[in-house]
């Protein structure tokens, strides 16, 4: 359904997006996670064809996103990271305008908006002033606006950043339901570990432009190559722990020590008594945070050469 | 068609906007009032047309040069509207659906032209009650006047919609935008003849008016309405029609090329 061809794009002096190559299936949730500003809105933005490639391209339903990309605008629905509703309209009347930019036919425009309301529970809410909404409705009206016209493939970009933890329920279980019912492709952008595990039935962990890492979250969870250990203690005898060919990992920060270790229960015993005194332990299975911290490492951004880029992105983007 | 829809729904939203922001309105029709009291009836107590023009107030000389400097204020600053619309995802939103950017354009100039329109329409109802009352009484208010005031107006909006939308499509931030505007709004208004005859200039300034396109608005509105004008019509509406031809070209030009 998409598929992109070392799509890149630079900005004067960094390269958000590098060489990119994706192919994301007809029907399924496809999640694209990374640290912030790691190229992921820059994806979804030349995606969408709001901006240009520097180099490369992508097709989206069969359409290049440079050369036919008054198609590809009919085939995508996308729900932006910031509002994008008019406050001072009604919900209903946010639909309708969508409508009417997207030229429906009056009677499926009417019968849609009746729809998709009923989808994200807006109905007895629509004619109130978009401003009265709160922001999980805000977002819920935006969700239905973006899958109005039937697209084939809708763009959440951090789709439940800022919202409570029961709207980030409701909105997840939004997802599901259309994704079951409108059988659409979507693709997401995150960084809550939690909502990628939830929903995604892929994802790709990009970081620099680049994909780091790409699988099922099952496949990446177990990639880790066993269980998470925790331990806090004083003087560890890491040393020693070193030797030890079942332990896959060792991950040291300030008086805890993170083991991924092969059967964990099986081996738990020996660890303890070779690294001596310790305070706690924690045995669990690995979760997709750990995939994330593995691939993209909070000690890498600090000693990486390019050291600073979310910072450099910010410059950047105020120069401009 | 589907163009027209487009058009027709952003023209819908300025205008259900415009009607429920009340103090919009309010605010555009109590300065104009003011100018035509305070500066009207005070400087008008101390201005005299003798020898230029015989038994014209002041208050009726200025009264279209008020009906364009309203539409000047009201149109350019509609601009700042889009600079909104790009601070909130909006403008992606409407960026991201099949409307050609073309078409995003018209449909905001249409719907800056109606709100400030509306304006207009209100001022020119004041008119009549001031003229009721004594106030102005050298102002011609009848079918015609109105009618060649108000095609007037429009093409001279439209022009300056796009101004302010051409700035808005480059700017930031609003705060950029008042700047940049009030620098360009406040010439054009003093340049424009709409508070004095510009038949008897000093040399250093008639330059400066006669290569102002809106002096050539009010000429042509004050013609209409007074009598009084320093251009034939047809001559004053050549002028700000190709104001208006350019103004909407630059603005398309302006679209096309706007960063997200």
């Amino acid at each position: 359904m998409i598929s992109t061809n070392n799509l890149t794009k630079k900005f004067e002096n960094l390269i958000a997006v590098n060489n990119l190559n994706l192919n994301i299936n007809e029907g399924e949730i496809f999640g694209l996670l990374g640290p912030n500003g790691a190229g992921k809105t820059t994806t979804i933005l030349m995606l969408t064809t709001l901006k240009l490639p520097t180099s490369g391209t992508a097709t989206i339903n069969g359409y290049d996103i440079v050369k036919d990309s008054d198609k590809v605008r009919k085939s995508i629905g996308i729900v932006f990271q910031d509002p994008s509703s008019d406050e001072i309209l009604t919900g209903y009347e946010n639909l309708k305008l969508h409508g009417w930019l997207y030229d429906m036919p009056d009677k499926l425009r009417e019968d849609r908006i009746k729809e998709v309301l009923e989808l994200v529970d807006l109905t007895a809410r629509k004619d109130d002033l978009v401003k009265k909404y709160s922001g999980g409705m805000r977002r819920r009206l935006e969700l239905a606006r973006g899958l109005m016209h039937h697209p084939k493939v809708l763009f959440l970009d951090e789709p439940t950043l800022g919202l409570d933890p029961q709207s980030r329920d409701y909105i997840w279980s939004y997802i599901e339901k259309l994704a079951k019912e409108e059988k659409i492709t979507i693709v997401l952008t995150t960084h809550y570990m939690d909502e990628a595990d939830k929903l995604c039935d892929r994802l790709a962990i990009i970081d620099y432009g680049k994909i780091i890492v790409l699988g099922t979250p099952e496949e990446l969870k177990k990639e880790l190559g066993g269980d998470i250990i925790k331990l806090k203690a004083n003087n560890l005898n890491i040393e020693s722990l070193k030797r030890l060919n079942y332990i896959k990992n060792i991950a040291v920060s300030d008086g805890e020590v993170c083991l991924t270790v092969e059967d964990a229960n099986k081996h738990v015993q020996d660890i303890l008594s070779i690294v001596g005194k310790v305070k706690s332990t924690e045995i669990r299975s690995p979760t997709l945070d750990d995939v994330f911290i593995h691939y993209t490492g909070r000690g890498m951004r600090e000693s990486s050469p390019e050291g600073g880029w979310a910072e450099k992105a910010m410059h950047a983007r105020i120069k401009k | 068609m589907s163009e027209l829809k487009g058009i027709y729904a952003l023209w819908y939203r300025e205008i259900k906007v415009f009607s429920r922001e009340r103090s919009r309105i309010i605010s555009s029709i109590v300065n104009p009032i003011l100018w035509l009291l305070v500066i009207g009836g005070g400087l008008g107590s101390a201005v005299s047309f003798k020898g230029i023009f015989q038994e014209i107030d002041y208050q009726s000389f200025i009264y279209p040069g008020i009906l364009v400097q309203t539409a000047l204020f009201s149109s350019v600053f509609f601009g700042v509207y889009i600079v909104w619309d790009k601070k909130i995802d909006f403008m992606k939103e409407v960026l991201v659906s099949p409307l050609r950017r073309t078409s995003l354009f018209i449909g905001k100039v249409l719907g800056g032209s109606t709100d400030t329109l509306i304006q207009i329409v209100i001022l020119i109802c004041i008119g009549f009650v001031f003229i009721s009352i004594g106030i102005m009484p050298k102002l011609t208010l009848n079918i015609i006047s109105i009618l060649i005031s108000l095609i007037f107006l429009f093409v001279t909006t439209t022009a300056l919609v796009s101004i302010g939308l051409i700035i808005g499509s480059q700017m930031e931030s609003p705060e950029g935008f008042q700047l940049i505007s009030s620098f360009l709004i406040f010439p054009l208004f003093f340049l424009s003849g709409a508070l004095f005859p510009i038949s008897n200039l000093p040399p250093w300034l008639s330059p400066f008016i006669f290569i102002n396109p809106i002096t050539y608005a009010v000429d042509g509105i004050r013609g209409a309405m007074i009598g009084i004008s320093q251009f034939s019509l047809a001559f004053d509406f050549f002028v700000i029609s190709m104001f208006a031809f350019i103004m909407i070209l630059l603005g398309t030009y302006a679209f096309k090329k706007m960063k997200i």
